[in-house]
């Protein structure tokens, strides 16, 4: 009965990963790619994506998380809407946001102009502007999600250390440093971990958002590998995902042993 | 007063999250009932609100839209094959793991588990080159089992995890009368695994009708691909009818959201929250 799932995983696993690797095999692919300003940009990108946005998603998942876990009604029902960003599917929301900062006609300079009298800028033309977009809108569509399981995390804090340290006359803060932290750190930490490498395959944040421009420069590695397959450079393409290899898969084995760990 | 303040705190926090929860939201809305002026106007509410976008959607009567109605047909296709593939292959692997224990039973969740940590985007290249080897580009069976593919893992895994909690002395009584494990799985397992089945499905069912990155890779003909893609054609020129888009987004967006709140409860949490607790 175990046989449909390992034929899927041979058919569509194991059979493309080690054909995609034997297209990879040229050191000519690398040369290349190096050799791509492209590339070069690319990486940079990715690495500001992953650490600035996973650590302001987080810090900001750590924050509310402490909000939604007053028991309030109506707290309740605002974190019912609070989901609706990770419910809904991606380019819908994305391509709304996308023309909310279309320079002209957007929504969000127009309201800039009624303020200030003054152009808004020209969000998505420029790079800086258009990959911190992208991380914003990355950050709404997966901060939810995050928020909800640190949640979690925090409702299976056993209530009498709360009782007992506000007896002891602790501030809100100590409570925190004190009780709530030490409690969750780990699932922090392995969140963090989680998140950098989905963060890692998001695609649809910067491809819907900006589409990589202007000029090829909002790239990052999820979108570079799709833009050789459209320009037709498979091996190209390959040889992307080969480079970062040795960054992603520390990062699932960390993953893995943490699961087999819990069993 | 002090118990005042704290409210007033929470209020503090609550109305930005708010806002920045549903703007883009509302702003979808909003170009949906607007006309195309109104909407290129930035105004935060149309003069004349109006329901034409969607009779235009339905009717099909603009170029982007000519396939309209066989493009969301694709999606429910491609969504309700990959809901029922992933679940038969998950549950036939879950209860070979978790209840026969057949040997390898162990590698192989380790095979899934893999699959699903590494990032999709990364799996797409091999993927696409792979589908054409196979001959199935531009065949919506390429999008399903990709998806499949893509689904599985995380299905095992959360019906095991559900398996293993069922108690070993239903599986020995069955066995005492003489059962089959076939008999076992149909008559004895699939029932007690009702709401994890149900969940299953619905989350295999959400990732492939929201899906983008396999679709637009795997699929390219006008009438093979889900609406999905569709929409992303909309920006292929530079006058886009942003209204239309808006309303059609609108259209495939409701029914994911609509059964994700009805299943919410199953949801959220799953496998995440199993790997990351310490």
């Amino acid at each position: 009965m175990i046989a449909p799932y390992v034929l899927v995983f041979l058919v569509f696993v194991v059979y493309p990963v080690t054909y995609g690797l034997w297209l990879a095999r040229h050191p000519q692919s690398y040369v290349t790619l190096f050799d791509d300003p492209v590339f070069f940009r690319t990486v940079v990108n990715t690495i500001v994506f992953l650490m600035v946005a996973v650590n302001v998603k987080f810090a900001l998942a750590l924050f509310l998380s402490g909000f939604f876990v007053h028991d309030r009604a109506w707290i309740r029902w605002l974190s019912v809407i609070f989901i609706i960003p990770w419910a809904v599917p991606a380019i819908p929301t994305i391509f709304s946001i996308r023309f909310m900062l279309n320079p002209e006609w957007g929504i969000i300079n127009s309201v800039w102009f009624r303020l200030t009298a003054l152009d808004g800028p020209n969000w998505l033309n420029d790079p800086t502007l258009g990959l911190t977009m992208a991380m914003v809108v990355h950050i709404w569509k997966a901060l939810p999600f995050w928020t909800l399981i640190l949640i979690a995390g925090r409702l299976a804090i056993p209530r009498e250390l709360y009782e007992a340290s506000s007896v002891d006359g602790a501030t809100s803060w100590q409570k925190f440093k004190y009780v709530t932290w030490p409690s969750i750190r780990t699932l922090y930490l392995s969140s963090t971990i989680l998140s950098m490498i989905w963060t890692l395959g998001d695609f649809n944040s910067v491809y819907l958002l900006t589409g990589g421009g202007p000029a090829d420069l909002t790239h990052v590695l999820a979108t570079l590998g799709i833009r050789y397959i459209r320009l037709d450079q498979v091996d190209q393409a390959m040889a992307t995902i080969v480079v970062a290899l040795p960054f992603v898969l520390p990062l699932v084995y960390f993953m893995m042993k943490r699961l087999s760990a819990n069993e | 007063m002090n118990k005042f303040l704290r409210e007033a705190k929470l209020w503090l926090i609550a109305i930005p999250i708010l806002l920045w929860t549903l703007l883009p939201i509302y702003h979808i809305f909003l170009f949906s009932i607007s006309s195309k002026d109104s909407a290129f106007s930035g105004a935060l509410w149309p003069d004349h609100p109006t329901l034409r976008n969607f009779g235009t959607v339905f009717r099909q009567e603009h170029f982007y839209l000519h396939h309209f109605w066989e493009q969301i047909w694709n999606s429910l296709w491609i969504a309700v094959a990959v809901g029922v593939i992933t679940l038969f292959i998950a549950t036939c692997a879950a209860f070979a793991i978790s209840r026969l224990k057949v040997r390898g039973g162990r590698t192989v969740m380790n095979a899934a588990l893999f699959t699903y940590f590494i990032p999709a985007a990364f799996l797409a290249v091999p993927m696409y080159k792979a589908m054409g080897t196979y001959g199935l580009l531009n065949s919506r069976w390429s999008l399903v089992l990709a998806m499949v593919t893509l689904a599985s893992p995380y299905a095992i895994w959360v019906l095991k995890q559900a398996s293993d909690k069922l108690p070993w002395e239903l599986d020995e009584a069955a066995r005492i009368d003489g059962a089959t494990p076939l008999q076992l799985f149909r008559l004895v397992y699939l029932p007690l695994m009702m709401p994890s089945l149900v969940a299953i499905g619905t989350y295999a069912l959400l990732l492939a009708w929201n899906e983008y990155l396999y679709a637009f890779l795997l699929l390219s003909h006008e009438n093979t691909i889900p609406l999905a893609v569709g929409l992303g054609h909309f920006l292929a020129s530079d006058d886009s009818p942003w209204e239309l888009l808006m309303a059609t987004a609108l259209i495939y967006a409701l029914p994911p959201a609509a059964i994700y709140y009805a299943f919410r409860r199953y949801m959220v949490g799953g496998l995440t929250v199993g790997a990351v607790k310490g």
